[in-house]
């Protein structure tokens, strides 16, 4: 059988492949404010602890939005039937977090932080803040919806010569801290519950996995360029848009790190992409959303009577399996979807996630893995399906509820996959695959908080933080440009870390801007790249390095070989230094060395002339002075002192 | 006797129709005429110019509460935001859609064999949805619509709804203690099997103590539920309550006027609570209904009802008949003290034309003596005076203190253990009844529906203390 997708690996494809396929990304980003109380009641913010001093349940019902709808993540949630644990410690959690106590002022130390921010980022500032309660139902939130209100939209940054367009900056409350989630019971810390946030939203202006790595960069770095955001892991999360041509938006939640953005994304676009096959393929049979047929038989062991052949799971007092079959689908659950992943397992995860059925496998299915029951089972299933060639039998068990859910689900899934990509919220997975979450919310969640009023954001106070602001980002490259910073320098200089002691070493060290900019950028990239802690730089003892340069103690190849050594060894980067200026007065000990080498060269022979000669000079000399004397200079010497000689003979 | 004045809050005319095309719902002054400068209304799509720049999204209506100096739109993202009416260039529109709210509201799927119960809403929260006009939650669903929200109570019974009116519990007055009490005696009458009354919590023990005295000898229980977070919210309390009063209504062997609340914040169980002896103990959390100076009657799940105690009223299935009396006198008052008070707030009630006064005193039942020849008067304008306690818990005791014995005096009559608000009820029923200043004080003082107990049994009074060791101890290990 000829394979229906095409899922190629990560790295394989050029910018324009992802160009080709019609790629978008976008960003959401939520980072922490660096406040002294939480948003809207006066715990303290940024107080974590695992231990608790109470616990409280509760559940999630959805509800109706002001527009009279059910939203569709709000159904699937309520369809899990999750217990939710929330553990409370006094300190840091009062009757606010806990939904028993109406919220109080917003903190206004957070809306100016939020401002500044979304002035950074060129918005458009509202006139008035609306609280607007915008609903999670997996339980994150006591509440069931998080108090959240918008301070600008449609703002952009620069990037690459476009811009990256801002849709909306929101100050909001973070969420719990999940800290276990099994069968029906999930459980959650109230720590970071409350703390404020910045949502910001990207227009989907990315065209590359690695440019939203990218711009997430620069995002970070802008906003932390305020001082005034928490830094530090879980300070900054990213959410993930992504989408191809004819696919749809899904939302990669949870990223760790920026870093490992470009294999999540190449990886849900080629998952989008095997969806879009298999529902040309499904097509092509004949198989559409209207013609879609499956058929649901209880197979329980007590309706069967078939109780050694089920699983462990179903075969015990009260589990129950139902079998699926999906007709004219053999061949689709193997087709893949991602590097490790096939359509069976967007099945399961939804089994898992709906059904609560989260002890995997979680379903078997006689074309993936058939093997798992004995060949009389599934014919008898089959038999019992009136199964024929063409379609694939699925077998779901569990705790009866949660096995009936569990085929629907299976059902619902298949049926989706007639329609195309369905509109998703993913988890990011530790292989750089993602897997199903929720169905991706629409605006249908959000409604006016009714428990606080608008807020004024008069003229007056946005302009008095407009004169606060740090320098914006492209301002620097404009200066750095300026400077003759090489081109391709220019941009990832303005957004690192090193911006700063860059300008710094330039201004008051009197360094050349482009070897300094060549050394942050490109010489820091193949430093990281060789696997060296980079991050552990400090900038003090780089600007040091830079200054003993700028003042003529040591050369250019010194300042390389000097920060090299102590990426390398490891040994504290001041005795480095020391040793290097201390051995100092290398220039006096120059015409020792020439006749050092000198002696070496006149034993030896250079068949290959006098470039073989000046080479080896040059070699001798490097080895004898490494990074003493810059390497202009010793050429110099080479040419002058030995070269002549080698002429003459 | 000049009759004092009624509360003006209780709601007794129907309010204004609102203008059939109202365009422009909630603006007024500068945002209104900014709006039709612009030719646009609400829930025109718009693209707004501003000197903040542009902003793109649907007109909405406007909080009555809000100033005319914004508009607001909600953006294609589901956030709303406010523009400045004095920053705005222009506004074009760009499209116009009228939103309609709809609320599912389904038949209630009738079975054979499942009790009958019914719904009778008043307001309140567990009956409320969202109001653009005043940007707050507002008592307007329908018992009928309830039930698309709570489809499980078709489990349970089969429903009937009846909405007698939709006032918050603070508007609750007379008109709607008798109206209510009517209602229920005609459904008893009509033979259902149990009878929840959808209600405010805030008022929600004064209308269970006023039903408790109005309605007597119920055949079948009456259930008063409520919420603490409004049902428009995921986190709600309002749906669990209404099946455990639904579960209790249907189900319960308990024939008495209930209250069916939360137990813990956690969506655990529900209390049912004697209707005279029960109160709201915070304003917001979902535990707020406590039973003062007892345990409660009785745990509710959706599994099961399980009686904490075994002293009450049993259903009596085939009987349909009830005492009704629905005699109310408004002119009574239920007076705070605090030290300091002057006796003149004593005498204006008299000068008004009061019949009765409850008091809740300080400790055992006191007021200051500046307060005595005033309360003389009261007694000489045959005024009735019940003296209750502040502190909720116990007894009055006039019998302790030389003051007290004084007050006795003067006319003021303990009122037992009775809450202060269950005295105040009781003694506007009972003057309602009778002139006859004796036989109310035999009304005020024989316990009808458990309002004075001859006990307090010593689990009565619980109130944890946080911070003590096996206080804390005791709190890790239960959900809350």
């Amino acid at each position: 059988m000829p394979t229906i997708t095409n899922v190629r690996p990560f790295g394989s494809l050029t910018d324009d492949d992802y160009r080709a396929m019609g790629f978008r990304g976008g960003l959401e980003i939520h980072q922490q404010l660096l406040t002294t109380s939480k948003l809207f009641c006066r715990c303290p913010a940024g107080i974590y602890s695992y231990d608790y001093d109470a616990e409280i349940l509760r559940h999630m019902r959805p509800t109706l939005s002001e527009m009279g709808e059910y939203d569709g993540t709000a159904l699937m949630e309520f369809k899990t039937r999750k217990n939710i644990i929330y553990r409370t410690k006094q300190e840091t959690c009062c009757t606010y977090e806990m939904d028993d106590t109406p919220p109080f002022d917003m903190d206004e130390e957070s809306i100016d932080i939020g401002l500044k921010i979304a002035l950074l980022l060129n918005c458009n500032i509202v006139s008035e803040m609306h609280i607007i309660r915008k609903q999670y139902l997996d339980g994150s939130i006591p509440t069931g919806f998080q108090r959240t209100a918008i301070v600008g939209v449609e703002g952009y940054v620069p990037f690459r010569g476009r811009r990256i367009g801002i849709k909306q900056l929101a100050v909001e409350e973070d969420s719990c801290r999940e800290v276990g989630d099994e069968g029906h019971y999930r459980i959650y810390l109230t720590d970071r519950l409350g703390m404020p946030l910045v949502e910001t939203v990207t227009h989907p202006d990315m065209e590359t996995p690695a440019e939203i790595a990218e711009v997430g960069q620069l995002l970070r770095r802008l906003t932390r360029s305020t001082g005034l955001v928490r830094t530090g892991i879980g300070a900054a999360r990213e959410d993930v848009n992504v989408s191809v041509a004819g696919g749809t938006r899904a939302e990669i939640k949870g990223v760790p790190r920026l870093k490992a953005i470009p294999r999540l994304v190449h990886n849900e676009a080629m998952r989008q992409r095997a969806l879009l096959d298999i529902h040309a393929e499904l097509k092509r049979r004949g198989i559409t959303e209207s013609s879609f047929r499956a058929v649901v038989v209880d197979v329980s062991a007590a309706a069967t009577g078939d109780r050694q052949n089920l699983p462990a799971a179903a075969a015990k007092e009260g589990g129950h399996a139902y079998a699926v079959a999906l007709r004219g689908f053999r061949g689709i659950l193997g087709a893949r979807t991602q590097e490790t992943k096939s359509f069976v397992d967007e099945i399961s995860d939804r089994v898992r996630v709906v059904a609560c059925l989260d002890r995997l496998p979680n379903v078997f299915d006689d074309e993936t893995s058939s093997r798992q029951l004995g060949d009389e089972t599934w014919r008898r299933l089959r038999r019992k399906l009136k199964a024929r060639d063409r379609d694939v039998v699925v077998l779901v068990w569990g705790p009866a509820e949660d096995a009936r859910l569990g085929a629907d689900e299976i059902v619902l899934r298949a049926h989706e996959a007639t329609i195309g990509v369905p509109s998703e919220t993913r988890q990011a997975l530790a292989d750089g695959t993602t897997g199903f979450e929720r169905i991706l919310p629409g605006p249908d969640r959000m409604y006016p908080d009714t428990d606080r009023p608008p807020i004024k954001i008069p003229e007056e106070r946005v302009a008095a933080l407009a004169s606060e602001l740090p320098e914006p980002i492209w301002t620097r490259e404009g200066r750095y440009r300026e400077w003759g910073v090489p081109e391709d320098c220019v941009a990832p200089l303005a957004a690192s870390r090193w911006a700063e002691t860059f300008e710094k070493v330039v201004e008051e060290h009197g360094v050349e801007p482009k070897f300094a900019a060549t050394t942050l950028t490109h010489k820091m990239k193949g430093w990281r790249r060789r696997g060296w802690a980079v991050d552990d730089l400090a900038p003090s003892d780089v600007e040091r390095t830079f200054s003993l340069y700028g003042r003529g103690k040591i050369s250019r190849e010194a300042l390389t070989a000097a920060l090299e050594a102590y990426l390398s060894h490891g040994a504290p980067l001041r005795s480095i230094l020391n040793d290097l200026t201390h051995r100092g007065k290398v220039t006096a000990r120059l015409p020792e060395i020439a006749k050092k080498v000198e002696r070496k060269i006149k034993v030896r022979r250079f068949p290959n002339g006098p470039a073989a000669m000046k080479r080896y000079a040059m070699g001798e000399l490097m080895a004898e002075l490494r990074g003493l004397v810059p390497g202009a200079e010793l050429a110099e010497i080479v040419t002058e002192k030995f070269l002549p000689k080698a002429k003459e003979r | 006797m000049a009759r004092p004045p009624r509360n003006k809050n209780t709601v007794r005319k129907k309010a204004p129709k609102a203008p059939a095309q109202d365009l422009h719902k909630g603006y007024r002054g500068a945002a209104l005429e900014c709006l039709k400068k612009f030719g646009v209304k609400v829930w025109s799509d718009v693209l707004i110019d501003s000197s903040r720049g542009r902003f793109e999204g649907r007109v909405l209506p406007r909080a009555e509460s809000g100033d005319d100096q914004h508009i607001v739109i909600k953006i294609a993202s589901g956030y709303n935001v406010g523009v400045a009416v004095d920053a705005i260039t222009d506004i074009k529109e760009t499209g116009y859609a009228v939103a309609h709210y709809k609320i599912p509201e389904k038949e209630f799927p009738f079975k054979e064999g499942r009790p009958f119960v019914k719904l009778l809403g008043t307001g309140g929260t567990i009956a409320s949805r969202l109001d653009y006009r005043t940007g707050a939650v507002i008592p307007a669903f329908t018992p009928g619509e309830l039930y698309g929200a709570v489809p499980e109570l078709a489990d349970i019974c089969n429903l009937e709804t009846e909405k007698l009116f939709g006032v918050f519990s603070e508007n609750m007055g007379a008109q709607e203690y008798v109206v209510l009490a009517k209602a229920i005696a005609r459904e008893i009458e009509k033979g259902v099997d149990g009878i929840v009354v959808g209600h405010g919590t805030d008022t929600m023990h004064h209308t269970a103590a006023v039903l408790s005295f109005m309605v007597q000898k119920s055949p079948v229980p009456v259930v008063l539920v409520g919420s603490q977070r409004s049902s428009d919210r995921p986190s709600s309390d309002a749906a669990l309550n209404l099946i455990h009063a639904a579960k209790a209504a249907a189900e319960s062997d308990i024939a008495e006027v209930m209250v069916c609340m939360f137990g813990p914040t956690s969506d655990l169980y529900g209390l049912l609570h004697r209707g005279t002896r029960v109160r709201k103990m915070h304003s917001s959390y979902r535990s707020t209904f406590r039973t003062i100076g007892d345990v409660p009657l009785a745990t509710v799940n959706r599994e099961r009802i399980a009686p904490l105690r075994d002293d009450y009223a049993r259903r009596r299935p085939g009987d349909r008949k009830c005492v009704l009396n629905t005699a109310f006198e408004e002119r009574v008052a239920l007076i705070y003290y605090y030290p300091n008070m002057y006796p003149d707030i004593l005498d204006a009630l008299v000068d008004l034309g009061y019949r009765g006064i409850v008091i809740a005193g300080t400790g055992l039942g006191h007021v200051n003596k500046p307060c005595y020849p005033a309360l003389k008067r009261a007694q000489e304008a045959r005024v009735a005076v019940y003296m209750t306690v502040q502190t909720l818990w116990g007894y009055v005791h006039m019998d302790v203190y030389e003051t007290g014995r004084d007050m006795q005096r003067l006319g003021v009559i303990p009122a037992q253990n009775m809450l202060p608000e269950v005295a105040y009820v009781k003694l506007c029923w009972a003057l309602g009844r009778t002139d006859d200043l004796d036989e109310v004080r035999r009304i005020m003082l024989t316990p009808v529906a458990g309002e004075i107990t001859d006990r307090e049994p010593t689990n009565g009074y619980l109130i944890l203390q946080g911070g003590l060791p096996e206080v804390e101890e005791f709190i890790s290990g239960h959900w809350k």
